[in-house]
């Protein structure tokens, strides 16, 4: 259909055009089309976000419109109550907890793993370590869940004697291996792409490998290790299966890393199912959801910044 | 050593150390290096006395192991896996490889051949080596700064903007800077490989004048494939072939108005290389 569109116009462009200029136009577009093929092919991605976001914005809009945003962010959750309470602070709450739990032991760990790999593992322990980590990322996340399930979190109800093993730091620690390797990773990136010569000049005034990688190094590659870090801690934010079968689920409003807690991604895949289709507790489900999702972008966007201004910096 | 020379007994070992010290006392000695990359020589068999002060100027064709020896005088083939020195390199009498590399480098000082500036200030650059080497004070760090400024023939250009990124200095200039903060932990030594490659004529003459008042009070092991940067600049000129063989090594004058080696002669004449 297109072709004869171009061959209609191709003709009336010859009417007056030498026959060797006629030809031109068809080659081109026949590489344009090339192009336009290949940009539609890759603009599903583009397409697929923009179609989420479509969907979500428009399922949440309902909710927005009969409740006041304030409620989201009060402190009790009852949604089949009548009247309704559409307080999501305790999963708010809940997923900060978490996320922040797993950072606190996945960053100084991940950046350690990074450095290690990057600065000093000698050529066959690099590639150990590298792999053990790729294999890490590829580990779904039921098996991660079933882990904690199983093994963690009696393990820490034992040993913390307490009333249940399902509680936030359970999923803090899970959450921690599972966002390990995003971070691990994407540090190494970092670090690799600092230029050698930066290193070799450390090195010639005397510094040592140590001092090299603390002043020089890692403060050149300082804005991908941020993005590093805020990817994972993009995944364990978003992360549903696993928290959801390690964390206790109970939508009580709590600070304490002992206690069981409920993450946003966790409350809507749990109540989505038992949801009436377009009643107000599912319009709430979704602006739950445009909440995460808007969280979530705002990390990787500025995640994204960061590592480019790594980049743009060292291009010299 | 002066006594143990003299105490020995021998008149003859006293006049050979008494003409050794009128004549240029070396600062590096080498004997009998081979360098290997895994399996690659690349350096045979080489011996060489590099006077103390002045400019050794290296030169020969490309991928002759010009580098490879300036990096096993401070030890900076260590980074690379696979990369082997054999024979004695001795420096002020102390065999390098028997001395800390930390000390070493901060004895005998690099300048790469493309400028690389940290990504941090004017200041911050060179008084990296003095605070990698534990100095805290300020004063003194405001000391050591503006005295290799100077040194390296900069000062008064950036004095007013010691805290703007050195990426905002010129080519020129950032290599002007890389000498300064080579000189800020006070080496004795100063190994520059082809300083000038990436720089305009301006921009090299420049480096070529710090160059030369630098040698003044050290010692400077330059390459070059420029013969007449090295005509001008040098005092002692090392000539290597491929193979990294050091075909020829003397003084300046001597070296270029009569070659001993007929490749040297070829090389000179700019025949190859
Ligand atoms: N990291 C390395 N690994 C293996 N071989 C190397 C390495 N660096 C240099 N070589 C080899 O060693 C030889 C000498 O290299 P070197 O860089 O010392 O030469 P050069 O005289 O400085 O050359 P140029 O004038 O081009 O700078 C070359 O054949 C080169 O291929
Ligand atoms: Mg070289």
């Amino acid at each position: 259909m297109t072709a004869q569109g171009l061959n209609g116009k191709g003709c009336s462009a010859g009417a007056d055009d030498s026959p060797s200029l006629h030809g031109l136009p068809r080659s081109l577009f026949r590489k344009r089309l090339d192009v336009v093929i290949l940009f539609i092919l890759s603009s599903a991605s583009l397409i697929a976000l923009g179609l989420i976001f479509f969907f979500i914005l428009r399922e949440a809009f309902p909710f927005f419109r009969r409740v006041p945003l304030v409620e989201l962010f009060s402190r009790t959750w009852l949604p089949t109550l009548e009247p309704p309470r559409f307080g999501a602070l305790p999963m708010i709450l809940g997923s900060a907890t978490v996320t922040a739990g797993a950072l606190i032991v996945s960053v100084p760990i991940g950046l350690a793993a990074a450095a290690f790999i990057a600065e000093v593992a000698p050529g066959i322990t690099k590639d150990v370590f590298k792999s053990a980590i790729e294999i890490l990322a590829s580990i779904p996340s039921v098996v991660y869940g079933f882990f904690g399930l199983a093994v963690l979190a009696p393990f820490l109800q034992s040993t913390l004697s307490l009333p249940t093993g399902r509680t936030a730091l359970t999923g803090a620690v899970i959450l921690a291996v599972m966002a390990l390797p995003t971070i691990a990773s994407l540090a190494e990136d970092a670090l690799t792409a600092v230029p050698a010569s930066y290193r070799e000049a450390s090195l010639a005034v005397g510094a040592t490998r140590w001092q090299t990688i603390w002043r020089v190094t890692v403060p050149a590659a300082s804005s991908g290790l941020l993005g590093a870090v805020i990817l994972g801690m993009g995944r364990a934010m978003g992360e549903t299966m696993a928290v959801l079968m390690v964390t206790g689920n109970s939508p009580q409003l709590t600070a304490s890393l002992l206690k069981p807690v409920r993450t946003l991604t966790a409350g809507i895949a749990l109540e989505m199912a038992e949801t009436p289709f377009g009643s107000l507790h599912y319009h709430a489900l979704f602006s739950l959801g445009a909440l995460l999702l808007l969280i979530t972008l705002g990390m990787n966007w500025s995640a994204e910044w960061f590592r480019g201004r790594l980049v743009r910096r060292h291009r010299r | 050593m002066v006594t143990g020379t003299v105490e020995s007994g021998s008149l003859q070992t006293a006049i050979e150390w008494m003409e050794r010290d009128t004549d240029a006392e070396p600062v590096i000695e080498v004997e009998g290096l081979n360098f290997y990359y895994g399996r690659d020589r690349t350096l045979s068999d080489v011996s060489v006395s590099i006077p103390q002060h002045g400019v050794t100027a290296i030169m020969g064709p490309s991928g002759c192991g010009k580098s490879t020896f300036l990096r096993t005088l401070n030890r900076m083939y260590e980074v690379i896996p696979g990369a082997r020195a054999e024979g004695t390199v001795l420096f002020a009498g102390e065999d390098i490889f028997k001395l800390d590399p930390v000390t070493l480098r901060r004895r005998i000082g690099m300048v790469f051949q493309r400028p690389n500036p940290f990504p941090k200030s004017i200041y911050d650059n060179v008084a990296y080596g003095p605070r990698v080497h534990g100095i805290r004070r300020r004063s003194v760090l405001d000391g050591l700064v503006e005295e290799s400024l100077i040194r390296a023939a900069l000062w008064d250009e950036v004095k007013n903007e010691l805290k703007k990124s050195a990426f905002s200095l010129s080519g020129g200039q950032q290599q002007r800077l890389c000498i300064a903060r080579a000189l800020a932990v006070r080496p004795q030594v100063l190994l520059m490989d082809e300083p000038c490659s990436s720089l305009d004529p301006k921009a090299s003459s420049q480096i070529e004048a710090t160059t030369r008042e630098l040698a003044a009070e050290l010692t400077v092991v330059i390459v070059t494939h420029n013969l007449h940067q090295a005509a001008r600049v040098s005092d002692h000129v090392g000539v290597f072939l491929s193979g990294g063989v050091l075909a020829e090594f003397g003084p300046t004058k001597k070296v270029f108005e009569a070659p001993r080696h007929p490749d040297v002669q070829d090389y000179l004449a700019g025949r190859f290389g």
